[in-house]
């Protein structure tokens, strides 16, 4: 159900690293204490070179103490977001929103396969958490590149022993994801939180296995890609525009900057508002959208600019402007 | 934020009769939720937002194809877990893209959903209506759909019978009641009122129904569960036979069932029956109990809703004044202290002032 989210003051009571590279962060949100339900997320206002911007964190927990808490990993080719968070110290004020929810976890379902990669972790930890209360039967897979990486990993292991499985990529362990799924109960559902790579396999998958479609869940974040971002020029032969897309802007947040009218809605390559024909390009696209559909991102005919890149090159796109 | 509504939204609600629930989409408002109902082809009730993900058109204005409904604005399909299965003019379906499944059991000749949290939804909370099942207890009821008045005043309105004196005289109204002692007790979720009228001349419905001469002991008992479900324990036995002692074989043992929903604040959805042990195989006389019950404004219940709907008018114009509370009121106050209290649980201790009986 779609609710309408609420701006709260609140403050930075603690943080706590998780690995080397994610952080917890525990925020007291003042007004009406709204609780999250698994798999939510909340807007955080963050500033990057000064102006404010919103970033969306999962829910870490159940959060049901009055306290939010959210875990943010700091990334080299991050967009700000991270690093802003990362200098936050206790007591710095936030403003934060009441939590909302895309990634629903059902109830009822007599099996679960779970499957978190990297930071996708923390609503995945959420939903554990809440499925060791129902009862019902499921299995965790937690892939990570690195052993440092983990994070939550030994809290989980000793709530759900044995049923939480690592992946760590660099010892030579990867997820079987069809094996996995062929495991699981006709009417279980599979929940996935992760780089988009990881979540294109999945859905491959899914659909290869012939499973019902809604049956498969799955949230991903934007700034994952096949490739590390970098910088990259756009072209727009009709605008007589080129464009720079700085590594800490997305390719729409760059085109509006520079005064391209562009349209969009969710900011996170699912409803698809924000693509642009393109042109020409002499590097790869990064397609990081859920939008299209592997062979639409093959014929690399469009591209979802509020998330996906170009590397190695630059790209020529036409707007709808007439 | 607004005021918290008057309704715990953590409980289980009756939404429909079972029979009225079809393969075919039924629209209703319970807790201020607008909710699309229909039946699978396996006959598990489903229950849905009646709003559409996209762009809000009620879904209850689309169709069924197979179990799923099909938006009748742009053809987005949703499954019975109010999931999208279907988007026009894409390849792929937005992950995020899903209206709200609201748990639903169905039990007791009634469709019951649960518009607060899923996750709350036990079954255990279930009230117990079993008389309605229709196997001891015999009766056809019915349900005033979209009452005006907030469904406390109904439950204020069962939880009190001395109101049968004024508005029901001459079918079950008597001064016998307003004169007899009454005791209430209750528990954390139930409230009860027990009443016993010894040795009096039982009004006309309950005469004609024991066809006995002479004095009658009558009783009614008055049992609330929180949130809003009543069952009223109501029968004459001819004096001296035992009934107030537990003997009720030579009386007549009849109950009146009373589910009553929050549509909106100030409107419900009044879900009642009148069922009866005696003359079970009696179809005629189920007949006319329902009758004397809801029959062109003539019924009991049509009395009841008269005062009912003209009582919330009132409150409306009067919106500062409080009730004030009498002897007879304990009944109803009990019951609302038990609806305070699923409140304060859901919104914390601060969401109402205790003790406030009408606002």
């Amino acid at each position: 159900m779609a609710e309408a989210l609420d701006w709260r003051n609140a403050r930075l009571r603690a943080t706590r690293d998780l690995s080397p590279d994610i952080r917890l962060f525990e925020i007291e949100p003042a007004g009406k204490f709204v609780a999250p339900t698994p798999g939510s997320h909340f807007n955080v206002l963050v500033h990057i070179n000064g102006r404010p911007d919103v970033r969306n964190y999962s829910a870490v927990g159940p959060c049901t103490d009055g306290v939010y808490r959210i875990a943010v990993k700091r990334l080299a080719g991050s967009r700000g977001g991270s690093a802003y968070m990362w200098s936050l110290e206790p007591g710095a004020q936030l403003t934060i929103s009441t939590p909302g929810n895309h990634f629903e976890l059902s109830r009822g379902c007599s099996d679960y396969l779970l499957l978190a990669g990297g930071i996708g972790i923390t609503p995945i930890f959420t939903m554990t958490l809440a499925l060791i209360d129902t009862g019902a039967d499921f299995r965790l897979l937690y892939a990570v590149r690195r052993r440092q990486d983990l994070a939550l990993a030994d809290e989980l292991r000793e709530r759900v022993g044995r049923r939480l499985e690592l992946f760590v990529s660099q010892e030579g362990r990867r997820v079987d994801i069809a094996a996995e799924i062929a495991r699981l109960r006709p009417d279980g559902e599979f929940y996935v939180c992760g780089p988009i790579g990881m979540l294109e396999d999945a859905k491959r998958a899914w659909q290869q296995s012939g499973r019902p479609v809604d049956q498969l869940r799955f949230e991903t974040f934007g700034n994952s890609g096949r490739f590390a971002s970098e910088p990259f020029k756009v072209k727009i032969p009709r605008l007589g525009l080129e464009i720079d897309v700085p590594l800490t802007q997305t390719m729409l947040e760059a085109l509006e900057s520079a005064g391209v009218d562009m349209i969009y809605d969710c900011r996170r390559g699912e409803c698809g508002l924000c693509a642009l024909p393109i042109l020409q390009t002499d590097g790869i696209v990064d397609h990081r959208d859920v939008f299209f559909s592997d062979e639409e991102k093959a014929a690399n005919s469009k591209l979802c600019t509020c998330v996906s890149r170009v590397i190695g090159g630059s790209i020529s796109v036409d707007t709808a402007d007439r | 934020m607004s005021e918290p509504k008057p309704f715990p939204l953590n409980a289980w609600y009756a939404a429909a009769w079972s029979h009225e629930i079809k393969h075919e989409l039924a629209a209703r408002t319970i807790c201020d939720r607008d909710i699309v109902l229909y039946r699978r082809a396996d006959g598990q009730a489903v229950a849905l937002e009646d709003a559409c993900w996209h762009r809000l058109l009620p879904l209850s204005l689309g169709r069924l194809k197979g179990d799923e409904v099909v938006c009748g604005y742009h053809g987005l399909v949703f499954n019975a877990a109010g999931r999208c299965t279907y988007m026009p003019a894409q390849k792929t379906i937005n992950p995020s893209a899903a209206v709200h499944a609201y748990p639903v059991i169905e039990r007791h000749r009634l469709v019951w959903i649960w518009p607060g949290d899923p996750a709350l939804a036990d079954p255990t909370k279930m009230p117990d209506l079993h008389w309605n099942d229709g196997t001891d207890w015999v009766g056809e009821g019915g349900t005033f759909y979209k009452l005006k008045c907030d469904y406390r005043l109904v439950v204020d309105n069962l939880m009190d019978l001395t109101h049968e004196t004024y508005v029901h005289v001459g079918s079950i109204g008597d001064e016998a009641i307003t004169g007899s002692p009454f005791e209430v007790s209750h528990t954390d979720r139930t409230a009860t009122v027990t009443r016993w009228m010894i040795n009096i001349d039982p009004p006309p419905f309950w005469a004609a129904q024991l066809a006995k001469p002479g004095k009658a002991d009558r009783w009614q008992i008055i049992y609330f569960q929180a949130p809003s479900v009543i069952v009223g324990d109501v029968g004459v036995a001819p004096t001296g036979t035992g009934a107030p002692q537990g003997d009720r074989s030579q009386g007549v043992n009849g109950a009146f069932l009373a589910a009553i929903t929050p549509e909106t604040e100030r409107t419900c959805h009044y879900f009642w029956n009148f069922v009866r042990t005696f003359k079970t195989d009696d179809a005629q006389l189920t007949r006319e109990i329902n009758r004397a019950h809801v029959s062109n404004g003539q019924g009991v219940y049509d009395q009841d809703v008269t005062v009912l709907e003209a009582q919330q008018k009132a409150i409306d114009r009067n919106p500062r004044q409080p009730f004030y509370n009498l002897n007879i009121d304990a009944g109803a106050l009990w019951a609302r202290r038990m609806i305070d209290r699923l409140l304060a649980a859901e919104h914390g201790q601060s969401a109402r002032p205790p003790g406030v009986a009408a606002e």
